[in-house]
């Protein structure tokens, strides 16, 4: 962190500090695209292997080599 | 008003995250599909030197989708989508961050997140439950190996936000260079202990894989996410600055602000 604050105050000596976002507008917005993002996730990272919301291995298969690559359990 | 900026920051961070996809994808095809492709070969051969129906089996199994398909689209749908997801959450942990870690512009915020995304959501999980390549594991470990390695990166996580902001709680008595190292330092010793108390995934390599093969692969996974995350931090950096610049022009007191630009 600190090196950061040195390099900001060394080539723009008075860069303002950029305003907080309240936390009460952010968190609906990380609540609700956090878990639509959990869900296509869970789609690449696990559907039809340790678990299955839909029979058979097509998912599984289609997303197979993106899904050893990320570093997810496979198979 | 606030609300338009974490949208513009959210389409904004989607963007990025497809744009870092699309960089990873390259990679991914150019180094990660030949020891994937060696893999698969190497568990073929093993599968007809056993000399039983397993070949026919496998090959049934991989004929759902081709292998240029899963090479190619199936691929390219997994990074992107992983790609855009993550470039959403990270948006929303920048909209958190940012005016909350210390002198930081938005591009230095956008940095920060990115590595601080890479070592928890990859890197220590990637420590401790390393990617394998096909044809490694044992199938009848799968639900195991899944699970520790979800709980791991949950962990990770947590405790990354546990130290960030137990860093910003001690930086007004011990300063901002010697909070950041304490925090660190917290950070890497719990997960050290965490990493010496999980149960090891014994089976997630079986013996005799050629260990070279397996070297090519988890580096070609490390540069994949080297290259989305690094990818993802400079170009959501560029496109927030952008966003951020009349707000933070505006400085601290946020009760007169000029409208913030829209998404």
């Amino acid at each position: 962190m600190a090196e950061a604050v040195v390099s900001a105050s060394v080539s723009t000596p008075s860069v303002p500090v950029p305003a907080a976002l309240p936390v009460r507008t952010v968190l609906p917005w990380a609540v609700f695209v956090g878990l639509l993002a959990l869900i296509a996730l869970y789609f690449v990272g696990a559907e039809q292997g340790a678990t299955s919301v839909f029979a058979g291995t097509d998912v599984h298969e289609w997303v197979h080599d993106g899904r050893h690559l990320l570093g997810f359990p496979c198979h | 008003m606030y609300a338009s900026t974490v949208r513009g920051l959210l389409v904004r961070g989607m963007l990025a995250g497809l744009i870092a996809g699309l960089l990873a994808f390259a990679v991914a095809y150019v180094v990660g599909e030949p020891p994937v492709d060696g893999s698969i070969a190497v568990e073929e051969a093993q599968a007809a030197h056993a000399g039983h129906g397993a070949v026919s089996e496998e090959a049934a199994e991989e004929e759902a989708v081709s292998r240029p398909v899963q090479s190619t689209a199936g691929l390219a749908t997994g990074v992107l989508v992983y790609g855009v997801a993550l470039g959403g959450i990270a948006s929303l942990a920048f909209s958190f961050a940012l005016g909350r870690l210390g002198r930081f512009s938005p591009r230095a915020t956008a940095a920060l997140t990115a590595a601080a995304a890479f070592t928890t959501v990859y890197l220590v999980p990637f420590l401790k439950y390393p990617a394998t390549p096909p044809a490694v594991g044992n199938p009848d470990t799968i639900g195991k190996r899944t699970t520790l390695f979800f709980l791991m990166i949950l962990l990770s996580v947590l405790l990354g936000i546990a130290a960030v902001i137990a860093g910003r709680r001690l930086a007004p008595r011990l300063g901002n260079w010697n909070a950041t190292l304490t925090a660190g330092a917290g950070f890497v010793a719990v997960v050290a202990v965490a990493c010496l108390f999980l149960p090891t995934n014994d089976d997630s390599v079986k013996a005799g894989f050629p260990a070279a093969l397996l070297w090519e692969f988890r580096i070609a996974s490390l540069a994949i996410q080297a290259v989305l995350w690094a990818v993802f931090g400079i170009v959501f950096g560029v496109l927030a600055q952008r966003l951020l610049a009349p707000r933070a022009a505006n400085t601290r007191p946020a009760v007169e602000q000029t409208a913030p630009a829209t998404g």
